[in-house]
């Protein structure tokens, strides 16, 4: 790790540029009535970091509880409600906005060469949304939760419960439009704004990951959105869609739901896999290996994952055809995700790589996705399915996709932009210590999981028999590190807003158009709108403007 | 920055319109991005009546027999005049833009005002609809009751459509037909006083000149938005009112 392609400009002279976004206008109104993608985008950071720490908290209750084999400390309905809350807030309040609503927010219009997302206002309004379907959320769960999972399953959550399904409900159907607008404004800025010379394979991969995505949020929520509402209108006036006794049908439902909540998991993760392309290029100094494969992958998998929904129901009784398509849909999915990560590890063939910060929790997202993805595998062949599902081998599954992938990447992205954004640096060396201690933490925490799910420890359990307690032991302990590991970025990035040091505008020396601005940006970023006239990831195009700006500012 | 990236210079454009957001070249490009904006809206609410349909087709195909039956209950004549007015209101939105478009602002009030007095016509036809399923317990739920479909000849509709009496498991299977019924056309009529409070707000902007002067973004969208409203009515007639009336 001697080695570091970090070049900041000397300390000694070095000023972070008195007019920038965050210094325009002052006053709390002046923030709460912005129209501009880079103050909504911290806006976001904010309140996400914020839900995440809640979701992480409920998350430390449930391995608390599964220390002991006894539901000793707290009550089993209480357990219920907790892994549910969990569920709900980091589903939808964390993983789905996470990386797009706060780096794609900020960085989209940057990396196309435009002033803003198109709608300027809709942005704001999907942030209000956000917050006001979280803070509905929060209400539910301090005036007695809900527990009926975070997938409301039928007929439990409309006739068994007497829990706030109906407000939980609503939070999440507020928080969807939140997510429809955001997925929206992209889609069309990125095809309405980009600056002239900006094609589409000019993009940088950041942005075809994050127009798959959207492609998902804006035809995927509403789904769910009707699906909530027949379940709101099953639980309150009696209409018999998903009601048995009526000659309704829950597994429709479960169809409806699904429909969304499984792209909705590659909402939760082209994103982060955008964010992967651009650290994995810039530290290794090469362009991507395949831009093109990789962009497309991201468009397969959000075009293949709308077809895979069934196989969340492989035991609720769906055909054995049906059971086939879907299992075989399933292990097609996984190619488009193979090619990137077979992509990432070309372009660091050879490539000169360096270890700062963003590359560690990118090296941890590639390893943690690949097995998440893997078993993802297993877990699409209908006879291993039928086996482990509804076992620990599932939990231990989604959460190396979402909390090994997607957060890794958030990491990773947030670290990378973190002097774009603030204009100062993160320390280096702490921050690598907390890189280091979360990969751990994450791997003590879940990989005995996997184990715990195949010999049999079913999910949603506050008690289990007392031969699972040495690995759950370790799961609890793991998850102790993990969390020490999330809450030292928090303390470092706080502190480096007063102390960290002067990064410069292009800190890594970095392609993009976002580097090539002063940071933090302007508020309409650029001075006169760019004009693209070379590829995307061209170091040597960085090489020679690099070396004519000597040139001028000598002469 | 001496060449590249190669720069344009924005002092030379010419004198902005007002309503020119800042983050824009050009006006074509924000009626452009706007349009587009307000079609992919469209699109997410295609899938969420989408929902709807798919449960819709599910049913319809396992109880076809209630499914009838059910209709049978529909009011054609209100039905019938209630597409009516809705097209009408369709005409007239398509006036207001075409008003809008060529700056004549008595013109665009005016067709604005009929769209929303044929919006209101419509849900108040609707309401009378509703009514009558009140009235006859054929809401969903604690109170659904069965006895126009096991004795068709104490219920007026069903006597005049010929109706005969259905076996218990049949019979209770139209409640599935009433649930689709008020959550489509429920969620339809919700989108309709939407729709109405929107125009209520436009007429009064109209009034004070706004939309005339060349831009007519909103109106543009807005007319989108109450067309698509109408088309989800013409699926929604043919396949609640008219299930067993084809020839």
């Amino acid at each position: 790790m001697s080695s570091t392609i970090v070049s900041l400009p000397d300390q000694s002279t070095a000023r972070i540029p008195k007019v920038n976004y965050l210094t325009k206008e002052n006053g709390l109104l002046s923030w709460l009535l912005t129209g501009d993608h880079k103050r909504i985008a911290i806006l976001y950071l904010i309140s996400i970091t914020f839900f995440f720490f809640i979701g992480g908290a409920l998350a430390g209750l449930i391995r608390l509880e599964l220390l002991t084999p006894q539901a000793d400390l707290m009550a089993t309905d209480t357990y219920n409600k907790v892994f549910t809350m969990h569920g709900v807030i980091m589903i939808f309040f964390f993983l789905v906005p996470s990386v797009p609503a706060t780096l794609g927010n900020f960085l989209i219009p940057l990396m196309i060469g435009a002033k803003d997302l198109a709608l300027p206002k809709i942005n704001l309004l999907s942030w209000y949304l956000y917050l006001a379907g979280g803070t509905l959320a929060l209400y539910t769960m301090m005036t007695g939760g809900v527990d009926t999972g975070w997938t409301f399953t039928t007929p439990l959550s409309t006739h068994y419960l007497n829990t706030n399904v109906l407000t939980t409900g609503l939070a999440v159907f507020i928080a969807g439009f939140s997510s429809i607008f955001t997925g929206l404004n992209f889609i069309v800025t990125i095809h309405k704004m980009r600056c002239p010379g900006m094609t589409w394979f000019r993009l940088p991969l950041f942005v075809w990951a994050h127009y798959a995505a959207s492609i998902l949020m804006v035809l995927g929520t509403p789904v769910l959105a009707i699906a909530i509402v027949l379940v709101a209108l099953e639980r309150t006036i009696g209409i018999g869609v998903f009601d048995p006794t009526k000659g309704g049908d829950p597994l429709l439902f479960q169809h409806l739901f699904w429909f969304y909540s499984h792209p909705a998991v590659y909402i939760m993760i082209l994103p982060g896999m955008g964010v992967i392309s651009e650290t994995i290029s810039t530290f290794s100094r090469k362009r991507v290996f395949g831009y093109t494969a990789v962009a497309f992958s991201s468009v397969a998998i959000a075009v293949f994952g709308f077809f895979v929904w069934a196989h969340h129901m492989f035991i609720m009784g769906i055909s054995n055809y049906a059971m086939l398509v879907f299992s075989l849909l399933t292990m097609l999915v996984a190619v488009p995700s193979a090619i990137k990560i077979f992509n990432w590890t070309f372009t660091l063939y050879k490539g000169s790589i360096t270890f700062e910060t963003p590359m560690l929790y990118s090296f941890g997202f590639m390893g943690l996705f690949t097995i998440g993805g893997l078993t993802g595998v297993f877990l699409g062949t209908s006879g291993t399915d039928i086996h482990l599902t509804e076992t620990y081998f599932i939990v231990a599954h989604f959460h190396f996709v979402m909390v090994g992938g997607m957060l890794m990447a958030f990491l990773a992205g947030i670290h990378f932009w973190w002097p774009k954004m603030t204009g100062r640096m993160y320390p280096e060396k702490i921050s690598q210590l907390a890189a280091v201690v979360t990969f751990i933490g994450f791997n003590f925490t879940f990989f005995p999981q996997f184990i715990l799910g195949t010999l049999g420890m079913p999910r949603r359990y506050a008690a289990y028999p007392p031969e699972f307690q040495i690995l759950n032991v370790f799961s609890t302990a793991g998850a102790s590190i993990l969390g020490v590991g999330y809450l030292l970025p928090v303390i470092y990035l706080v502190w480096s807003l007063k102390y960290g040091e002067i990064a410069g505008s292009n800190p890594w020396q970095a392609t993009g158009l976002e580097w090539q601005i002063q940071s933090p940006p302007l508020t309409e970023n650029f001075v006169v709108t760019p004009i693209m006239d070379h590829e995307a990831y061209d170091y040597d195009w960085l090489e020679k403007k690099k070396e004519k700006e000597v040139v001028t500012s000598v002469g | 920055m001496s060449d590249s990236p190669a720069i344009v210079h924005e002092a030379d454009h010419h004198e902005h319109p007002a309503y020119l957001r800042h983050h824009f070249e050009s006006v074509e490009q924000q009626a452009d991005t706007t349009n587009f904006a307000m079609w992919l809206f469209l699109l997410t609410e295609v899938m969420f009546f989408g929902g709807l349909f798919t449960a819709y087709l599910i049913y319809r195909n396992w109880y076809y027999q209630a499914f009838v039956a059910g209709s049978h209950q529909l009011s054609i004549l209100w039905g019938t005049l209630n597409t009516g007015v809705l097209i009408s209101s369709s005409f007239t939105m398509a006036m207001g833009v075409w008003c809008a478009e060529t700056r004549r602002r008595q013109g665009l009030v005016l067709s604005l005002v009929i769209t929303f007095v044929l919006g209101l016509v419509f849900l108040g036809i609707k309401s009378i609809e509703y009514s009558e399923k009140i009235e006859k317990h054929h809401v969903p739920g604690f109170h659904y009751s069965l006895q126009s479909f096991l004795d068709p000849d104490s219920d007026e509709a069903a006597k005049a459509a010929g109706d005969k009496p259905l076996p218990l498991d049949v019979a209770r299977h139209t409640e599935v037909y009433f649930s689709l019924y008020f959550a489509m056309t429920g969620m339809h009529a919700l989108h309709m006083i939407i729709g109405i409070a929107i125009l209520g707000y436009m007429i009064f902007r109209a009034q004070a000149g706004a939309y005339t002067t060349g831009h007519v973004t909103f109106v543009e969208n807005f007319g989108l938005y109450w067309h698509f409203v109408d088309i989800i009515w013409i699926f929604l007639f043919p396949l609640l009112y008219l299930i067993s009336r084809h020839a």
